[in-house]
């Protein structure tokens, strides 16, 4: 019936044909963060070729409102961790991650940002989301374009549904460099280290202890959602006749 | 006009004596192996006299882990090696000073070439070798507070935790 307002959508809904709109303000916000993300590119090894090809035009991330890539922190919502993340590296992000305002999000692209990939070595962080929330990751080395297109859509969606990242975080409890050696259990304090003689110092494995926040959520592919969708309509047409 | 090596390699054992310790050649390549304490005089002979007036690479070994056939090759534990090239004569020459563990430095050729600072500060970075007379010895890739040198071959590959010892991002408790 025209002009009855369909309750199962929360976006701008139309009434009848007398031109205007009715919607609540946070779904007319969440509608401008979707159609307008503004990524953070921290592109620093080969997934960022790659994410570079995604904002060119043959992938063009444009498409999907997201082309206006910002260099400054104070101006994006969405970080995108592309490539290697090393010890030094890492203030830098955390910085810059704090720098971001609020909302804001996170893609992890490829093996070495969401788990350190094949470099397992002293410099590497193993996964950036030990220290940063990350709201989606994208497997792959590197991802191909239309992955890291299909992660900003999930984001998108999150946006839609009126999601934020569920946890807030404390930013001010976050020192910027790396604990003291003298924390690592075994480490002396002022042990020779210049010596040269053969240090027993157990390799890397530190438990983590203070797990402050719990694996991230299963998320559902959009491919899989799509099947999924594809799945029921099929069902629904067996039924009918 | 070559240099010619060979001779080369004489009048340096006479020249030097006991600091060069032999010479090797692979595949054509000269290495000449010599105390720490000559790098200075033999460099700077080489340079001035020998035609090799150009410093490509200051790099260091570690020989802690080779095979016990190769250490046979190494009186001390680290040997800084110094490639030469020369630019009138198209000719390579590398020169291996031997480190002790204790103590564990070597004269800074930052004086012959102005090349050599940041090679220099790379091998003190990695290896732990202190270079006196550098002007500014100091890391130059790991950040300022790392502790410790991961390219010496007891250092453990994944490191002694600092990858994992940054704070976490904590969550706001619920007020
Ligand atoms: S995941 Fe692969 S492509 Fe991406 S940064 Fe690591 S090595 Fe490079």
């Amino acid at each position: 019936m025209a002009g009855e307002t369909d309750t199962s959508r929360s976006g701008p809904q139309k009434h009848g044909g007398s031109g205007y709109i009715t919607t609540t303000v946070d779904a007319l916000i969440n509608w401008g963060r979707r159609n307008s993300l503004w990524p953070m590119p921290f592109g620093t090894a080969c997934c960022a070729i790659e994410m570079m090809a995604t904002l060119a035009s043959r992938y063009d991330l444009a498409r999907f409102g997201a082309e206006v890539i910002r260099f400054s922190p104070r101006q994006s919502d969405l970080m995108i961790v592309s490539g290697r993340v090393c010890l030094k590296m890492m203030p830098v992000l955390i910085e810059i991650y704090n720098q971001m305002p609020e909302p804001k999000w996170c893609i992890s692209m490829g093996a070495c940002a969401s788990t350190g990939g094949v470099f397992d070595t002293y410099t590497m962080i193993q996964g950036v989301d030990q220290f940063i929330p990350v709201d989606v990751y994208i497997p792959g080395c590197p991802p191909r374009p239309e992955s890291l297109i299909d992660a900003v859509m999930l984001i998108q969606e999150r946006i839609k549904r009126g999601e934020r990242q569920t946890k807030l975080y404390d930013r001010t409890r976050h020192p910027l460099d790396f604990a003291p050696l003298a924390l690592v259990s075994g480490a002396v304090e002022g042990a020779p280290v210049l010596t040269g003689s053969r240090h027993s110092l157990p390799g890397k494995d530190v438990p983590f202890q203070e797990q402050s926040f719990g694996p991230p959520e299963r998320i559902v592919t959009h491919v899989e959602r799509t099947q999924a969708a594809q799945r029921g309509t099929q069902a629904e047409q067996q039924k009918s006749p | 006009m070559a240099v010619d090596l060979p001779s080369l390699m004489t009048s340096l054992k006479a020249r030097f004596g006991d600091d060069v310790l032999g010479h090797a050649v692979f595949r054509e390549q000269y290495v000449v192996r010599i105390r720490r304490g000559a790098n200075l005089p033999l460099l700077r002979f080489l340079r001035d006299d020998a035609g090799f007036d150009m410093l490509t690479d200051v790099t260091c070994v570690d020989s802690l882990s080779l095979p016990q056939d190769m250490q046979a090759d190494y009186p001390e534990r680290f040997a800084v090696v110094y490639q030469l090239y020369s630019v009138p004569h198209n000719e390579r020459l590398r020169v291996k000073a031997y480190v002790p563990e204790e103590p564990c430095e070597i004269d800074s050729v930052t004086p012959l070439w102005e090349a050599a600072n940041w090679g220099e500060r790379e091998v003190y970075d990695m290896y732990g070798v202190v270079f006196k007379g550098h002007p500014d010895l100091k890391r130059i890739l790991m950040p300022d507070g790392y502790e410790g040198h991961p390219l010496r071959k007891d250092y453990p590959l994944k490191g002694r935790g600092e990858r994992d010892r940054f704070q976490k991002y904590t969550e706001i408790p619920p007020r």
